[in-house]
């Protein structure tokens, strides 16, 4: 079978999901597209099972948060095709309100950990996971700390003095 | 042909000072114990991260802490007698590490190794105990990120310096319940 | 702890057994509740976190050049591959080229990185039998890597070794003379340790079918390095997407068939003479380049200028001010770059927004990735056998929970 190129990939899933697809651009070596997160299984389906492609290694996915965008919550799946040599990157957004996506577990069983941690850092969840709770923190922690908004520091330390630092710790949310 | 002379290089402990006559050697009890205990020390290496590959490489032939007297490393905290905390302690950790700490039968040292263990060293953030002398009493600090290996020799000195000047009333003295009492341990 | 018998609908009575955090035999600390029936597994249930340091906040804090001794810390057996996987994430930010000689010496310094996490992982895997004496023979021939790293940088363990766009310095004399050394007499002392162990009977007996995983199982768990390769999946990112020159030597990727334990460790050991060898083809390309001296790029907005320099020279002392306060322009974008790793694709995924911080820092970590298929991997082996797969895993903890 010839190899083939990233953009007959992009024509194809073009073809199949056409206007979920939002936007498609080229990030460094990296074909990035924006897909609207209603098709996330779907299109992994089609990835995995289509002979002239075969993407069934998920590399990696994480979650981001932008604050200034509308849809300020994104996660981020990168695949690879390992007969083809072929990597790409999907991103798909949601707000607030909708803080959900469908879970990958049933093409790759190591979707788990990672979804798991994208909800320990970010409050975003997956439906069907069979087990949605926080994995890397501690289990009664009530906030999301990946989040903006949050300081990288524990508020509640007193053994070290901020001003001597320079930092300025006033913009952030009080954590009690 | 190695010099036969060269073997009385090795140094045997010295006795404590006392009155010595025919068949009997008067000394303080504290010496002795002291003598005893400092040289038979039964580590737990609660090794969690970088500065516990620090620690194999002192367990092992270059540095050797076994010729400390701690050939024997207990994992179980109710036969251990010095607890090494070894590496970050994040706050999940932080009540295991109690619980490791009260296990322990008295007398019993903490040593810290390393930056993280000492006050959280490089990761100023949230998930870190910024120091595990918030949960726990600390005997002896090491600083480092990693310590070399020479360094937490140096410290297991220290401990070992501590074990010998501690007097057998210690552990049941005023002050001392009342550090354990600042920690809230019984 | 008292472990409780419960009866099940099939009438069978299981245990419950809490294996950690605090374990001698498990090396880093995650806990395990097995359920068992007898000495059988029947389930277990994972749980991390214990050493979760916030690694990914702790990035957005920090200027680029100081997010090096955090990359340090995750895979702290073999530091150097982290540091220079994100040096090269940067570089690959900022579109920055590197000499062909700076990139040989990368290769050394991450080959090297390499022999010293499998010399660690093979030692333990022979401590968990019972074997101890491996462990101490190894750890003579760390330490002599330990001096190499020295000579260069300075630490030990924790190296945060080069700069963004090549080395601090030039490796000097004694440096080479160590690595050649290394290379001299290190085959000899692994043949040592493995007169010990490949061939003995009890070793094998404990090792042959112990833990397996199959291909298609491990390649949807998202495997990589030396586990994967011993399932039979021949994926290695150096020969995937070449990094650092990769392509220009020549070398073999081991694998193995069954994916068991006695597998991951043969190909761990395989791997360390292979990486002896990349070491050597590289000491003789770099006797033959042209270039004999320079040690970093030429991207002054980003490489500290010689302080000579910033002492006598305008231009070289704002560049210095400059990159110490943070004032660089970094282009905006977003990059993924990947190594090998000791344990497989250690990836870096940036997002810079223009500023001095990271964005976004997701770091792709290949032992949180292949601790998932543990679970199914100890379902119906004893608990001996449970343990010894744990370490044949190379699981870090500090790469587990970053």
């Amino acid at each position: 079978m010839d190899k083939p190129t990233i953009d007959q990939v992009a024509e194809a899933i073009n073809e199949k999901f056409g206007d979920a697809i939002l936007s498609k651009e080229q990030q460094y070596d990296f074909t990035v597209i924006t897909i609207d997160k209603s098709i996330l299984v779907s299109l992994f389906r089609f990835l995995y099972d289509d002979e002239r492609f075969q993407f069934r290694y998920l590399t990696t996915a994480c979650g981001v948060h932008t604050p200034d965008q509308p849809k300020p919550f994104t996660m981020m799946y990168q695949l690879h095709s390992l007969v083809f040599n072929l990597r790409i990157r999907f991103k798909a957004s949601t707000t607030l309100n909708d803080l959900q996506f469908d879970s990958l577990i049933p093409i790759f069983s190591s979707a788990n950990w990672m979804e798991r941690e994208a909800f320990d850092f970010y409050g975003i969840r997956f439906k069907g996971h069979p087990k949605m709770t926080r994995i890397l923190n501690v289990e009664d922690m009530d906030y999301h700390p990946m989040r903006k908004e949050y300081p990288v520091e524990d508020l509640t330390r007193y053994d070290k003095d901020d001003t001597m630092f320079g930092r300025d710790r006033s913009g952030y949310k009080k954590l009690n | 042909m190695k010099d036969i002379q060269s073997a009385s290089n090795v140094n045997i402990v010295q006795a404590p000072a006392g009155f010595e006559g025919p068949g009997f050697f008067a000394t303080k009890l504290d010496h002795v114990v002291g003598l005893a205990r400092k040289n038979s020390i039964w580590p737990l290496p609660f090794a969690t991260s970088c500065c516990g590959i620090e620690f194999m490489a002192t367990m092992a032939s270059t540095y050797d802490l076994a010729r400390f007297g701690s050939e024997r490393l207990s994992f179980s905290p109710r036969q251990a007698d010095l607890l090494m905390v070894m590496g970050t302690i994040a706050k999940k950790m932080g009540p295991v590490l109690r619980q490791v700490y009260e296990q322990m039968a008295e007398p019993r040292w903490v040593l810290s190794v390393g930056a993280c263990a000492s006050s959280g060293g490089i990761f100023d953030s949230y998930s870190v105990l910024q120091g595990i002398d918030h949960i726990i009493p600390v005997d002896v600090y090491v600083p480092g990120c990693p310590p070399r290996p020479e360094q937490i020799l140096e410290g297991v000195m220290s401990i070992q310096t501590l074990i010998q000047n501690e007097s057998l009333r210690r552990r049941n003295s005023p002050e001392y319940k009342q550090l354990l009492a600042s920690y809230g341990i019984e | 702890m008292k472990s409780k018998p419960a009866i099940q609908e099939d009438n069978k009575q299981y245990t419950t057994l809490n294996l950690g955090p605090t374990h001698p035999a498990t090396h880093g600390i995650f806990q395990n509740v097995l359920t068992m029936d007898g000495e059988i597994i029947v389930d277990s249930e994972p749980t991390i976190g214990y050493i979760h340091r916030a690694f990914e906040k702790l990035a957005e804090h920090k200027p680029f050049y100081q997010v090096t001794p955090l990359t340090d810390r995750l895979n702290y057996c073999s530091s150097p591959i982290n540091n220079m996987g994100w040096h090269m994430t940067v570089e690959k930010l900022i579109g920055a080229e590197l000499p062909k000689r700076v990139e040989y010496m990368r290769v050394i310094i991450m080959e090297l990185a390499r022999i010293a996490d499998h010399l660690v992982c093979n030692s333990v895997i022979g401590v968990d039998t019972g074997a101890m004496t491996g462990f101490l023979y190894v750890f003579q021939w760390r330490e002599d890597i330990y001096e190499i790293y020295e000579e260069i940088c300075g630490a030990r363990l924790t190296t945060n070794i080069g700069r963004i766009g090549g080395f601090e310095r030039d490796f000097n004399e004694t440096a080479w003379r160590k690595i050649k050394k290394l290379v001299t007499d290190l085959p000899a002392g692994l043949k040592e340790f493995e007169k010990l162990l490949v061939r003995n009977r009890i070793f094998m007996d404990r090792t042959i079918g112990c833990g397996p995983i199959s291909a298609e199982r491990a390649l949807n768990y998202s495997f990589s390095g030396p586990n994967l390769r011993a399932a039979g999946v021949d994926y290695d990112v150096r020969v995937m997407n070449p990094y650092s020159s990769y392509q220009d030597f020549e070398f073999e990727i081991p694998i193995g068939k069954n994916g068991d334990t006695y597998d991951r460790f043969m190909v761990r050991e395989e791997e360390m003479y292979q990486s002896m060898s990349i070491i050597r083809q590289a000491m003789e390309k770099i006797e033959k380049l042209q270039d004999k001296t320079s040690f970093h790029a030429d991207i002054p907005s980003f490489y500290l200028p010689p302080k000579e320099d910033v002492y006598n020279n305008m231009e070289a002392l704002i560049y210095h001010f400059k990159i110490v306060m943070g004032e660089t322009d970094v282009p905006k974008g977003e990059v993924y770059h990947c190594v090998e790793g000791g344990n497989g694709e250690l990836g870096f995924y940036l997002i810079s927004d223009g500023g001095r911080q990271p964005f976004r820092l997701h770091f792709r970590r290949p032992c949180y990735i292949y601790y998932q298929a543990y679970r199914e991997m100890i379902k119906g082996a004893f608990l001996s056998d449970a343990i010894l797969t744990m370490s044949s895993m190379n699981v870090i903890a500090g790469e587990l929970d970053a």
